[in-house]
């Protein structure tokens, strides 16, 4: 398959016109639930997700953590979001997400400061073009954040990827449909802890520490967005 | 005044020689925010004054609560917080039998109440026994988000004074952010606004005054 379409144009450039190391507009906007305690809505390339955060009581009782909160996050598909439908529901990779994500908050979320409660992460994605998971874990994390649940720094996510033999960061949808390896990460910034790290294909040592550093070398750049996100929704004029 | 320094969750704060207090986590003896707020530094602490965050119970608050649950003792009450509290029917001022509760609060009624007992795992109990404590039976409940009721009160009540003369309400302002207001169906529009204006530039310089303004304002066209 890979022998037929050619991902890489002849002057070096990936089909949507990025260079190798090049990533997608990204767009962050808080407050966009109105009910929720916090929300986000992100714009990554074509990728649009909305994510939204409550925090209650852990019902029912028995499921309460006598010392600590639970978080859950549900990372949902709609129908609409892919070229064909997808059936409306959980299945296997959507919970594969939901539990990456959740593992991925847990790390950051001051869990000891809301005892017996729970963080319940809904996400749902509008439009989707490859990189959803790192987009909505990027989301929650500042939905989170926006709901002013305590978290010991902000995630940030990215993906690399290898097409037609390269390796290139934010993978498009092509791309990672016809490409030969797809490494979404996602880190805390502040200590450069990696809180999820997936890998689909094959890559080598060399190619994979490619894509790590190139990876590192773009979360400053989403971790900006993120602030500028939490930031605009309160328009604070700095100083007095 | 000295100038507020915004930071977001993982952000160094330089405390020092004040001690750290709350809204920070330790990490090799460097303090860094777990919220997206403001630093606040006082003669002896910094804290973090994070921009929202949920409610949770403190002894003594003083709040208002709306009626969740009925049990053969005590009612469950949601306190806009992620915790309901409890109030038992001997912490009343009435003389309430086991399993006739009904009779003086059902679900959906508002109290104004103070927290008595907290504990560690955020439970908390209510009690009505103190002065100005009661059922809410008139007038209307908003809620502002927790951290900006300090705001809405204002500096010793100036701010939430000068809603209440100018548009001639009654306002209860409970610690969890709900606010109850009663008066006339448009004066009660008036303060419900006011309020909001209020919570949405909380975080602006000056806010009393321009506030002052937009009421006279608001009198002026009635």
């Amino acid at each position: 398959m890979e022998g037929n379409i050619k991902l890489i144009t002849d002057d070096g450039l990936r089909l949507d016109g990025r260079a190798f190391n090049e990533m997608r507009p990204v767009k962050i906007q808080t407050g966009v639930i109105e009910k929720a305690d916090g929300s986000a809505y992100i714009e990554w390339g074509a990728n649009k997700i909305i994510a939204a955060v409550y925090v209650r009581e852990a019902y029912p009782k028995h499921a309460q953590n006598i010392d600590r909160a639970i978080v859950k996050a549900r990372y949902n598909m709609s129908g609409y979001s892919v070229e064909e439908r997808k059936r409306p529901g959980p299945d296997r990779r959507t919970m594969e997400i939901s539990k990456v994500i959740t593992e991925a908050l847990e790390s950051t979320i001051v869990l000891e400061k809301l005892p017996r409660a729970e963080i319940d992460v809904f996400i749902q994605v509008l439009e989707a073009d490859a990189g959803t998971r790192i987009a909505s874990l990027t989301a929650s994390s500042v939905a989170v954040a926006d709901a002013g649940v305590p978290m010991r720094d902000l995630v940030v996510g990215c993906t690399a990827g290898k097409a037609d033999g390269k390796m290139v960061l934010d993978l498009s949808k092509d791309e990672d449909n016809f490409g030969d390896a797809d490494i979404p990460m996602a880190i805390l910034p502040r200590t450069g802890k990696v809180v999820l790290l997936q890998l689909d294909g094959n890559v080598s040592y060399e190619e994979f520490n490619e894509a790590v550093s190139m990876m590192m070398n773009a979360m400053p750049r989403i971790s900006e967005i993120q602030r500028d996100a939490l930031m605009n929704k309160y328009n604070i004029e700095e100083g007095e | 005044m000295e100038t507020k320094q915004i930071v977001y969750p993982g952000d160094k704060i330089d405390t020092g020689d004040l001690k750290p207090r709350n809204g920070m986590y330790e990490n090799n003896s460097e303090y860094f925010s777990e919220y997206f707020g403001v630093v606040q530094k006082s003669e002896k602490f910094v804290d973090i004054a994070p921009f929202n965050s949920p409610y949770l119970p403190r002894v003594n608050d003083k709040i208002i609560g709306k009626i969740m649950d009925i049990g053969a003792t005590m009612w469950t009450v949601d306190i806009n917080s992620p915790y309901y509290s409890l109030l038992h029917m001997n912490d009343t001022p009435w003389h309430v039998y086991s399993g006739d509760l009904t009779r003086y609060l059902n679900i959906g009624d508002y109290i104004y109440a103070k927290i008595s007992v907290s504990n560690e795992i955020k439970e908390s109990w209510l009690s009505l026994r103190d002065n100005g404590l009661k059922k809410l039976e008139t007038g209307r409940i908003i809620s502002v988000k927790p951290p900006k009721v300090p705001r809405v009160i204002g500096k010793s009540g100036n701010m939430i004074n000068l809603i209440k003369n100018e548009t001639d309400t009654k306002i209860i302002v409970g610690q969890n952010g709900f606010i109850w207001v009663d008066g006339d169906i448009e004066n009660v529009k008036n303060a419900i606004g006011a309020i909001k204006i209020v919570e949405k530039e909380a975080h602006t310089i000056g806010l009393t005054d321009r506030m002052s303004e937009y009421l006279k304002k608001l009198k002026g066209e009635n």
